[in-house]
């Protein structure tokens, strides 16, 4: 009987879970005597060309990763949602957008800028931008068109599971694919995420947790939080209240804040989420204050919070309530 | 926002009543007369809304809340099928119980009603026609997408104590707990000062009968004192309340007189021989003295006195004990500690008064820097027979009859400076202290200075009229300042009250010798304080809030807590002697019904969801959040919970979710608001 086939694709990624997926360890083994790979851009030499003469639906697991920031990742999301029996948003980038989607924050114009223009250390190609049409002696050349608003994975093509996480942890990639291999039914298809928890991150946390009063935000550098007390209550902003469990809380544990990699509990805008939450343990002054006072104590704490958008909406912004700045057009 | 939210407007299976149902929604725009349908195309509202998804009958009318109005909701219901129905018209402060009603009456459950307040938020707010209709449009909309996600709720019943609290005893909160007493209620009564009485017992005259302030007052404080259903905690505080309607535990501190009150028989002697002699700041105002073990007036009651252990020479050197000494029957007890009472309540009226505006804010009328500029209250002590002086009517050198006497009125009231509002009973006591300055040193000249007289009241103007005739010079106009600096001939020594005469349009300088300023009334200091304490709500000024400023004065947001008296707003003797009694029978109707039907809007929470991150744990303001360390999950209480939502929207993961106020009912409201606004404009550039 022929092996079920396998994918792996990167689109606006940094490559991390590839990386992850490798380290699930000796398990990669059983994937490579479960599945055959028939398109992995990372690990084997495959060309575009090969998946397009895939008949629809030939590959029977596709684990795609990165956000789809260009017009090259809108191409390859629509063809391996066509190839695909099942489409997997693989990581945090491809659920929601994850750090390439914090450049819905600014525009293109001002990321260009910053990179051919203002950078210090651009010297030759100062003012040089990148163009997708580019004429040279042997002929042109076409580079993929940026797009102005980067989108995660479900805003563009229908996914059938998610597996949320920056990267996702090996031990729970390695718990699906073993599912899969061994034939365990998977939930109905339709967007689920798999391979994580479905409570926040606290319940996993072993920190202890008490009422929260907080008189001031640090930044990680500059506290040293005591060991064993839930870091939010020390002042830190520990995403893990808002975010999804599945990674066994491994930041808190060693002292770092979570930073919400895993993504939001079901239905729910994790950045708003928190907010909301952080806005009811502000230390608001004491009842003697009238509402001037009060509102002055909590600004002052605000005051306090460093990058609320980077802090809130590092992995979800893209896929948020907020989705991107807007931009006015020129000339109003 | 993710897919799932997008269909749930669409009648997705979020969207079908108890999952058997269609949705069927009756729609009732009200015109309220002209006040909604002056502005609101109210015909069209309505035709537009028969139109909308899930709506089966809309209609308009002139007034939805009179009995043909609700007739016509009731028929819909049980001829049309509705199970769902939706009135556009004023606040649910008004009419939600109404139609809730309406609909219970109909077979329907009256949580399957929903209210769109068009009135306050939309044709009241603007004369803009076109957008109001749009406006009433949309919270059709997001009402009738709300009303198809509600679900049947069944109220929750709670037993009542028939005990009360009343906090203050001052006249309003005396009265309160004499009522409540007579009809057969326990009454415990907490007052913070050492005796009963409040700010009347400081009076000598009330107006306009001129009545003994003592007279009338001193009994009700005897039958409170003596009354077998009233138990009197005086030189007590309330330190926590907690729980809700029907079922409030209530700490009291009662602190240390160190008299023993089973001994003491109130015969005074420690008071005559105890060594200190204070200013006494409290009772009487700066004015007199008392000693360090002490009763603000004979009359006090409860008759014992307390020691002031900053002032006893005992307990700051260790010596003296003279009390301790010529007391007959061995009461005094140097060793007494605070004492601390938890009692079970049902309701609680808040009778806690007010405080007088401080004179010295306004530096111009000289008050704590000219001698003989007086407050008012210090002129109550002054003219009361009991007071420092004895009833004579002297200079601040406690011999001289003054010969000229100036009345200010609107100290510190009426003014944007301080307080905009006007303080009511200043006026009155004004004139009266004008007619006591007469009666007691019959040559004296006396000037009152008014912006207006406000006399209503009855027998007010009658007084007004009477005070004129005894020679009372009235000169209508804001005191610009009171100072000792002459200018001319016949000022040197004197006061010189400058003002603009309005009436005659001139400036004038008139020389007094002795200045009364009618200082307003205040909300206490620590106002804001008792509110949070008891979970009630306060103005800006500081008065605590009523649920309705005409209809419902004695009762505030908060079920179980009342209020009487000038902590609501300023207010003279009658007033608060009607709003105690109000209060009270609103009380007494209450325990009369023995259980009491509550909303059934409460948070709660699916432990399955719950991280135990414990952010929820101190935000209820009604204590109503338990955490359970051992399974590391949070609970509301269902019996303490308000239903306010603050859990709800702290909740990180969403765990917590509000009965009637669930997200998905709200979400598909405000996309209902939404409804004809346009999609976010994605900047969004195409592959070349």
């Amino acid at each position: 009987m022929a092996k079920p086939t396998f994918a792996m694709y990167w689109a606006a990624s940094c490559g991390g879970c590839e990386i992850s997926l490798l380290n699930i360890g000796e398990k990669i083994l059983d994937v490579d005597a479960a599945f055959q790979v028939v398109f992995w851009p990372c690990v084997a030499d495959f060309k575009y060309s090969d998946v397009e003469g895939y008949p629809d639906g030939y590959i029977d697991l596709c684990l795609f990763n990165g956000a789809i920031r260009n017009s090259e990742n809108e191409e390859l999301a629509h063809l391996l949602r066509r190839k695909s029996k099942t489409l997997v948003a693989f990581g945090s980038c491809a659920y929601e957008g994850c750090a390439p989607g914090l450049a819905n924050l600014t525009t293109n114009a001002a990321t260009m800028r910053t990179i051919y223009t203002d950078c210090l250390t651009t010297d030759e190609t100062r003012d040089r931008l990148p163009q997708p049409l580019s004429m040279v002696p042997e002929g042109e050349i076409r580079i993929p068109v940026l797009y102005e608003t980067v989108r995660a994975l479900d805003q563009v093509v229908p996914v059938d599971y998610i597996i949320p996480g920056c990267p996702p942890e090996a031990h729970q990639i390695a718990a699906v694919i073993q599912a899969v291999i061994s034939g365990v039914p998977l939930p109905a298809p339709g967007g689920k995420v798999i391979g994580a928890g479905t409570v926040a991150v606290c319940e996993e946390c072993p920190l202890a947790k008490n009422v929260k009063q907080i008189t001031r935000f640090y930044r990680p550098y500059e506290l040293v939080p005591e060991p064993g007390i839930c870091l939010l209550e020390q002042g830190l902003v520990c995403m893990g209240p808002a975010t999804r469990s599945g990674c066994g809380a491994l930041c808190p544990q060693v002292g770092m804040r979570c930073e919400g990699c895993y993504g939001p509990l079901d239905g729910q805008d994790q950045g708003a989420r928190m907010l909301s939450a952080i806005a009811s343990v502000v230390a608001a002054g004491g009842p003697d204050q009238d509402e001037a006072e009060q509102e002055h104590a909590i600004a002052a704490v605000m005051d306090t919070l460093a990058d609320p958008a980077g802090t809130f909406y590092r992995f979800s912004l893209a896929h948020s309530l907020l989705r991107r700045v807007r931009v006015a057009e020129p000339g109003t | 926002m993710s897919p799932e939210h997008a269909d749930r407007t669409r009648g997705s299976p979020h969207g079908a009543p108890g999952a058997e149902q269609e949705p069927r929604v009756g729609v009732y725009v009200c015109h309220c007369g002209h006040n909604i349908a002056n502005t609101v195309a109210v015909d069209e509202v309505a035709e537009w809304a028969g139109g909308q998804a899930h709506v089966t009958v809309a209609r308009d009318y002139k007034f939805m809340c009179s009995s043909l109005g609700q007739e016509l909701i009731e028929q819909d219901i049980k001829e049309r099928g509705l199970n769902r129905v939706v009135v556009a018209a004023c606040s649910p402060h008004m009419h939600e119980k109404t139609f809730r009603n309406t609909c219970q009456r109909a077979g329907l459950n009256p949580f399957l009603f929903e209210m769109a307040n068009i009135r306050e938020l939309g044709s009241w707010a603007t004369d803009d026609r076109e957008a109001a209709t749009q406006k009433a449009k949309a919270q059709v909309k997001g009402a009738v997408e709300r009303a198809v996600l509600q679900r049947p709720l069944d109220p929750l019943y709670v037993d009542i104590n028939p005990n009360t609290l009343v906090v203050g005893g001052g006249i309003a909160g005396l009265t309160a707990a004499l009522e409540l007493a007579n009809a057969g209620y326990h009454v415990y009564l907490v007052e913070r000062d050492s005796s009963i009485g409040g700010h009347m017992a400081k009076l000598d005259k009330t107006f306009p009968t001129l009545d003994c302030a003592a007279c009338i007052l001193t009994p009700k404080m005897v039958d409170a004192e003596n009354h077998p259903n009233i138990t009197l905690m005086t030189w007590s505080e309330v330190l926590s309340v907690h729980g809700y309607v029907g079922n409030f535990s209530v700490r009291v501190r009662k602190r240390a007189r160190f008299i023993n009150e089973e001994l003491c028989t109130g015969c005074g002697t420690c008071v005559e021989k105890c060594p200190v002699r204070i200013i006494d700041q409290n009772f009487e105002v700066g004015l007199g003295y008392r000693k360090a073990v002490y009763r603000n007036f004979p009359q006090a009651i409860p008759k014992y006195p307390v020691i002031d252990p900053d002032n006893c020479t005992f307990f700051q050197r260790g010596k003296c004990r003279a009390c301790e000494i010529v007391c007959p029957t061995d009461a005094i007890d140097f060793k007494q500690k605070d004492e601390i009472v938890d009692l079970e309540i049902g309701n609680i009226i808040l009778a806690t008064g007010y405080e007088q505006f401080d004179a010295r804010t306004i530096p111009q009328y000289g008050y704590g820097r000219l001698a003989n500029v007086f407050t008012s209250m210090e002129f109550e002590r002054m003219v009361n027979a009991a007071g420092p002086t004895a009833g004579r009517v002297v200079l601040r050198d406690g011999v001289t009859a003054p010969k000229r006497v100036g009345i200010i009125h609107c100290v510190g009231s009426r003014d944007k400076k301080y307080h905009e509002y006007c303080s009511r009973a200043c006026c009155m006591a004004a004139l009266k202290f004008a007619h006591l300055v007469h009666e007691r040193v019959p040559e004296a000249e006396v000037f009152n200075f008014y912006i207006d007289i406000r006399a209503a009241g009855k027998h007010y103007e009658e007084f007004y009229h009477r005070v004129l005739s005894e020679g009372a010079h009235l000169i209508r106009g804001r005191v610009a300042e009171v100072t000792d600096a002459a200018r001319g001939p016949g000022e040197e020594g004197q006061l010189i009250i400058q003002v603009e005469d309005t009436l005659i349009g001139k400036q004038r300088r008139i020389p007094v010798d002795m200045v009364i300023l009618m200082a307003g009334m205040e909300a206490r200091k620590d106002a804001r304080q008792v509110a949070n304490l008891f979970g009630l709500g306060c103005d800006f000024e500081g008065w605590f809030t009523e649920r309705h400023a005409k209809l419902d004065p004695v009762v505030t947001m908060t079920e179980g807590i009342l209020i009487a008296g000038a902590c609501q707003g300023p207010k003279a003797i009658p007033e608060s002697v009607a709003q105690g009694s109000a209060a009270a029978a609103r009380v007494a109707g209450m325990i009369g019904q023995r259980t009491m039907k509550m909303e059934p809007v409460r948070a709660s929470i699916d432990a399955d969801s719950c991280s135990g991150c414990r952010i929820c744990n101190n935000l209820c303001p009604y204590h109503a959040i338990v955490y359970h360390e051992d399974r590391r999950v949070s609970e509301v209480l269902t019996a303490l919970c308000q239903g306010c939502g603050a859990c709800v929207a702290a909740c990180p993961s969403a765990a917590i979710s509000g009965a009637h106020f669930t997200r998905d009912q709200v979400m598909a409201q405000i996309e209902g608001i939404l409804w004809d606004a346009r999609q976010p404009e994605v900047l969004w550039l195409e592959p070349a």
